[in-house]
């Protein structure tokens, strides 16, 4: 019997290679990548988590047609401002958040919001005190003014857009 | 029931992208080591004009804390690198994913991700050059 490996364990696999050609040319730099990696994936597993547990959720209650009605091709304001500050508060790498937008946008979620919270992401509120520090208040405050009018203005050309605005049936 | 029945589709989803979550983090590590980023803020320096983009492209093609690109951001603005430049830099590490863009793409699709990230890079060099103008207006200097 024939055994198809999968996409993404074929990806993984083209990884694990570049990894192995990547450690013949240089080791110590590997090494370091693959450190890299590593700490990443200690990032990653609570923001998993929490995924798991929101499509869980989405799953148990959402029902394609809530999804349809609240974020869909027909939801009013408050879902773009909803998808600002929900892109702020997403903590994380996009890995995950990636995961359960596909699962949203299955279930109807307009892909204009999509983009909104994708780009809502720019804003890190837990570095903001470094940026602070390295860049003034203003500086600051101007771009927590401007990323999340961006991330509205994303929204409306991906609207606007020819063939990007097909939500599932 | 209904419960088990989520448990099971929701573990089934997670189960078949872990591999690709996995790859894509072990990528980025790849990436950041072997690409280098620091060379390429050098070419930052020359023309204003130009400086904007370079700064866009080398936050695009970047990834990592947030924090790397302030302390880059910094060390270019302190050698003569405009802030226009540090500022697209700034918006585009954190907005435009070129690393995660196969990521996104088998999430959302070609066409979507393209579009959204090539839109994310023109807005980190709009919402740069807005910065720095409304800064000077306010007669803020950093």
């Amino acid at each position: 019997m024939k055994h198809r490996l999968s996409k993404p364990m074929a990806f993984l696999l083209v990884v694990l290679l570049m990894y192995l050609a990547a450690g013949l040319y240089d080791a110590e730099r590997a090494v370091a990548a693959l450190s890299f990696s590593v700490s990443m994936a200690g990032q990653i597993l609570p923001v998993l988590a929490l995924v798991f547990a929101i499509m869980l959720l989405s799953n148990v209650l959402l029902k394609s047609q809530w999804v349809k009605t609240h974020l869909g091709r027909d939801s009013g304001a408050g879902a773009w401002l909803v998808s600002v500050i929900a892109g702020i508060f997403s903590p994380g790498p996009i890995y995950p958040w990636l995961t359960l937008l596909k699962e949203l946008k299955e279930k109807g979620m307009r892909p204009a919001l999509i983009a909104v919270f994708l780009y809502s992401r720019g804003i890190k509120l837990p570095m903001l005190p470094l940026l602070i520090h390295y860049f003034g208040l203003a500086y600051a405050l101007l771009l927590l003014l401007y990323i999340p009018l961006f991330a509205l203005l994303s929204g409306v050309l991906i609207e606007k857009l020819p063939g990007l605005n097909e939500v599932e049936k | 029931m209904r419960l088990k029945k989520a448990f099971l589709k929701t573990r089934k989803s997670f189960l078949a992208i872990l591999p690709v979550i996995a790859g894509m983090m072990l990528l980025t590590g790849l990436i950041l080591q072997f690409v280098p980023i620091q060379a390429l803020s050098s070419l930052m320096g020359k023309s204003k004009a130009l400086d904007a983009l370079s700064g866009a492209l080398l936050g695009s093609v970047s990834a990592g804390q947030p924090l790397i690109s302030y302390v880059l951001g910094g060390e270019l603005l302190a050698s003569g690198v405009s802030l226009v430049a540090v500022t697209a830099l700034i918006v585009s590490w954190v907005t435009v994913g070129s690393v995660q863009l196969p990521f996104e793409v088998m999430m959302l699709g070609r066409r979507f991700a393209i579009v959204r990230n090539l839109i994310s890079f023109v807005f980190s060099i709009l919402i740069a050059i807005l910065t720095v103008s409304t800064l000077s207006l306010l007669g803020v200097a950093l």
